[in-house]
């Protein structure tokens, strides 16, 4: 086919609404913002093909900002909209921007099965540790003893950590970036953008107004070497400002080594996205600070049939089997009779 | 298929005009499935029918136990008829559990069959009777029929090779083939769907087949049954004809919306009785090109179709009342989107889990108002199972032309019940096709509107047309989100006003019988064979009595106001406990009566037209 119209190079602004971006001055949501307008030219999918859905939150308000289709629907919701968009136009590229809130407190069923269907949507999940919106109670990854205003003497609520319930719902795509490191944030959306199924990432994102400094640990420029671990596949895993230190496997347990003193890289945990079982994957969900330097980048990328193709294949089958119904055969089906 | 004409006997025959069957028996003892034969044999044989499940809540309770019985009554007749029958005029009980549960429905002097072999002291026990109802006399108001069903039905089919038990599976059919008998039905449409069904277990067709023969030969040859009973074929219009329970007729009024639109049909859904049936049927349907979705909840089901609707699917979901309420959300964000879809809810007994194998009509009100907000949407109803699938289409197109959510009330009588659909032509149904807008280059406004005040559908996918929609109050026009004081008030009213103009579009309200008579009786769903069938008889009595039965519930037919002000005294019949009654009077303030029963059961004829008379004189 002979195409002659010349297809225009888009770049970040075409992605941009006329609408003006509300959330407060010095959040987290600029950056993910910018770096999702920023990844999507390199991807050649038209601005019509593209669909950003979201439930409640500060997070959920990214889809008036795009210049793409978009529904900001109701509360933790979204995987269920985005999934009837795919079943009506499998072709479409959709997106889900959530919260900590909006994904695992009252979407988190929704969440659980969208992962586990495997439907081919991104999502990104802004953790801020911390309910923005309705002014700052603390969220379901909130950790234990978080002072707010509906937990004055300390929540006693355990956090979930969002990649272990991703993983343990059988995610094909699992990564942590944050909004600090816009290259890593980047790379990674990239990725996960480009993952057939669904990709799941964790974006570790300050809220300058109720849980500044959340995450200052692991973006500070004089820490984050030591408190964060950049996951390579294929890679031994090594951190540390000056790389001496590495994660080795005693037994089923991690636990940091520093290198030299007989202890070489090839004795190091080795990252493996691909392996198809997620034991390893897991593993690493586990690792947070203070006790261990807690990895970013890709933990999992496998390839499984998705959802919408899975039951595209069904109904081509049963078209070649049975030949496409018609209204006249649906009507007649079964048991008839003529009265004369 | 031929209609097949009555077998030969060479016994007595008294002709009558219609009959009552019910078949009462453990939920394992394959009632429903001799109902559905006994159903499917009137129907080719050329009686009107229309028939009755009812079945316990428990998928097998413990044998012989009261919980666990399960029935199926059926109604077939030479005239045209409206309802399964008050009562039956014959009973055939498998157990004394089975006896005691639907003993009040058998018609004084009814011909009662039973299963004396089930009537030992064990299963007495179970059923509660302290002394053997067969034996003490109590049973003399009837005709019974003591057969050892058990016995017989082994003796017939023990040769087959099967274990005893599985011998005694049949016994249902031995039972069948004895109602066969008795009112000349034909055996051949059972004998075909036996060798179909059973194709590779031939041990099985076998057996079903001789049990089958061995009821209907014992009715022939014993003395107790001395006359049988017939009951010629109706004179139904001429046609292609076949049978069709409500859940059915919606499933195929979905398909053939999606078929007449072009459009392909998703529908999502959370499993809930009664309603599943409708996700089975539509899951078999995959060569039309239909998606189905199991939901993980009500809620995700309701969000899949939001999002298949701005997707540009016709989408759809199935629920029953507790799904509703778990779906009202959702369907706010329909209404705020303004997208169309459909809802169809086969209500049952509530409140909260209720009885959800029995009907009820009391879903009405959270229907209307059951959501947050001033939140109108499109409702309608079913009157009879193959009403179904015309107001599925109804509903789509309302959905579609109007860019709305539209709920479609049936429930749980109309889900199960079947009566006979004549198969309509393809040419006489609605087009239902819909436009899509393309870009022009212009800049596109998503809540600009039509003269239906209907917003244009504009789906993913189309370039230039990139918009953005969601929960929170739009901008008039434009779309854009908007917390201004006026542009709020205008946009609900807006959403009311088109609602409210559907009414432009929809046919003026029905009357059966006389305007300006004594008393107008006013239904809804399921309870218009009921009311019709009471209405004639009233009439049959020198009264002035109509019927108007309301499909269209929210709007309500325009000329419904002058309906129910052109007669005295209006009597408003409902399984609930006064909803339509509610709106009626607000709306019209029209003095109605309201009529309720919320027994989980249908109303009986009896019962509306005894209430008629008792209006009538008061």
């Amino acid at each position: 086919m002979a195409v002659d119209v010349e297809v225009k190079q888009l770049t970040p602004k075409d992605f941009a609404s006329d609408q003006d971006v509300r959330w407060c001055p010095g959040c987290g949501d600029y950056s993910i913002l910018a770096q999702v307008k920023k990844i999507l030219p390199l991807l050649d999918v038209p601005l019509e093909k593209l669909v950003f859905v979201s439930g409640i939150g500060c997070s959920s308000r990214f889809p008036y900002y795009m210049n793409t289709y978009g529904v900001h629907s109701i509360h933790g919701r979204a995987p269920g909209i985005a999934t009837g968009i795919k079943l009506a136009q499998p072709d479409l590229q959709v997106w889900i921007a959530t919260g900590d809130g909006d994904a695992l407190s009252i979407g988190g069923n929704h969440l659980l099965h969208a992962i586990r269907r495997n439907v081919d949507v991104n999502i990104l999940l802004f953790n801020n540790r911390i309910y923005g919106l309705t002014k700052g109670q603390y969220s379901p990854t909130s950790e234990r003893g978080k002072v707010t205003k509906s937990s004055p003497a300390g929540s006693v609520d355990y956090p979930l950590q969002p990649l272990s319930v991703a993983i343990g719902a059988e995610a094909t795509f699992v990564a942590r970036t944050h909004d600090v490191n816009v290259k890593h944030l980047a790379d990674v959306l990239e990725r996960a953008a480009r993952h057939k199924g669904t990709s799941f990432v964790e974006i570790y994102q300050n809220c300058n107004i109720f849980n500044n400094h959340a995450f200052e640990y692991a973006t500070g420029k004089d820490t984050k070497h030591d408190t964060t671990i950049v996951l390579e596949h294929g890679r031994p895993m090594i951190f540390g400002k000056d790389r001496d230190k590495g994660i080795r496997l005693n037994g089923l347990t991690p636990e940091i080594v520093q290198l030299g003193n007989g202890v070489k890289e090839d004795d190091l945990l080795f990252h493996d996205e691909r392996v198809p079982e997620p034991t390893l994957a897991y593993l690493l969900s586990r690792m947070y600070y203070p006790e261990f330097p807690e990895p970013i980048g890709v933990f999992r990328a496998v390839d499984h049939p998705t959802y919408e193709a899975m039951l595209g294949e069904q109904i081509e089958t049963s078209v070649k089997s049975k030949g496409e119904g018609s209204l006249e055969e649906l009507l007649s089906a079964g048991d008839t009779w003529v009265v004369e | 298929m031929a209609a097949p004409t009555a077998t030969p006997t060479a016994k007595p025959t008294e002709i009558i005009d219609n009959i009552t069957v019910r078949f009462a028996g453990d939920s394992g003892d394959g009632m429903q499935l001799a109902g559905m034969q006994l159903t499917n044999t009137s129907a080719i044989f050329g009686n009107d029918i229309a028939t009755l499940p009812d079945f316990p809540a428990e998928i097998r309770a413990p044998a012989g136990s009261l919980a666990g019985v399960s029935g199926y009554q059926i109604h077939f007749s030479e005239q045209r008829i409206h309802t399964p029958g008050d009562g039956c005029d014959a009973l055939v009980a498998m157990n004394p559990a089975a006896l005691k549960t639907n003993l009040d429905e058998l018609a004084i002097g009814g011909t009662l069959i039973v299963n004396e072999d089930a009537f030992n002291k064990g299963n007495l026990a179970k059923a509660g009777y302290e002394n053997d109802p067969l034996a003490d006399g109590s049973m003399g108001r009837y005709r019974l029929l003591k057969v050892k069903i058990d016995q017989l039905t082994t003796e017939a089919a023990q040769d087959t090779g099967l274990t005893n038990k599985a011998v005694l599976r049949t016994k249902n059919f031995f039972a069948l083939g004895l109602i066969y008998w008795m009112y000349g039905r034909p055996m051949d449409p059972t004998l075909g769907w036996i060798e179909s069904k059973f194709k590779s277990v031939p041990a099985v067709a076998e057996a079903n087949t001789k049990a089958l023969k061995a009821g209907y030969f014992y009715g022939e040859t014993t003395e107790d049954f001395a006359v049988r009973y017939e009951v010629r074929k109706a004179s139904i219009p001429p046609g292609k004809y076949r049978k069709v329970t409500g859940n059915e007729a919606v499933a195929l009024g979905l398909v053939a919306a999606s078929k007449l639109a072009e459009k392909t049909l998703v529908y999502a859904s959370y499993p809930i009785t009664p309603a599943s049936d409708i996700l089975h049927e539509l899951a078999r349907f995959t060569h039309y090109g239909v998606k189905t979705f199991q939901a993980e909840d009500e809620i995700a089901a309701m969000a899949a179709v939001v999002g298949a609707a701005f997707g540009g699917a016709l989408a759809a979901t199935g629920t029953s009342g507790p799904g509703l309420a778990l779906k009202s959300e959702a369907i706010g964000l329909g209404v705020m989107t303004e997208l169309p879809m459909v809802v169809v809810n086969v209500q049952r007994g509530g409140p909260s889990t209720g009885l959800p194998t029995k009907t009820e009509q009391a879903d009405l009100l959270q229907a209307l108002w059951g959501r947050n907000g001033e939140c109108p949407v499109a409702v309608i109803a079913a009157r009879s199972p193959s009403d179904c699938f015309d107001m599925t289409l109804e509903a789509f197109r309302i959905a579609t032309h109007f860019m709305t959510p539209v709920i479609l009330l049936s429930d749980g009588y109309l889900a199960n019940g079947a009566e006979p659909w004549k198969v309509p032509a393809i040419s006489a149904l609605p087009d239902m096709h819909v436009g899509h807008p393309k870009g022009n280059g212009d800049e596109f406004k998503p809540y600009a509107r039509d003269e239906n005040l209907r917003r244009p559908w504009a789906v993913p996918g189309t370039p230039g047309l990139q918009h953005r929609i969601g929960g929170l109050e739009k901008a008039n026009i434009d779309g854009n989100v908007s917390h201004d004081p006026v542009n709020h008030e205008e946009m609900v009213r807006l959403r009311e006003r088109k609602i409210a103009g559907i009414a432009d579009s929809i046919p003026e309200q029905e009357v059966e019988g006389d305007l300006g008579g004594d008393l107008l009786v006013v239904g809804w769903g399921s309870t218009y064979g009921a009311i019709v069938t009471a209405v004639e008889h009233a009439n049959a009595k020198g009264n002035r009595v109509a019927c108007a039965h309301i499909r269209y519930l929210n709007p309500f037919p325009k000329n419904l106001g002058d309906v129910l002000r052109s007669h005295k005294k209006v009597l408003i019949p409902e399984m609930n406990r006064g909803q339509l009654l509610i709106k009626i009077r607000a709306e019209y303030l029209v003095d109605a009566i309201g009529y309720h029963k919320v027994q989980g059961r249908p109303f009986r004829i009896a019962e509306i037209e005894q209430r008629i008379d008792e209006v009538l004189k008061g």
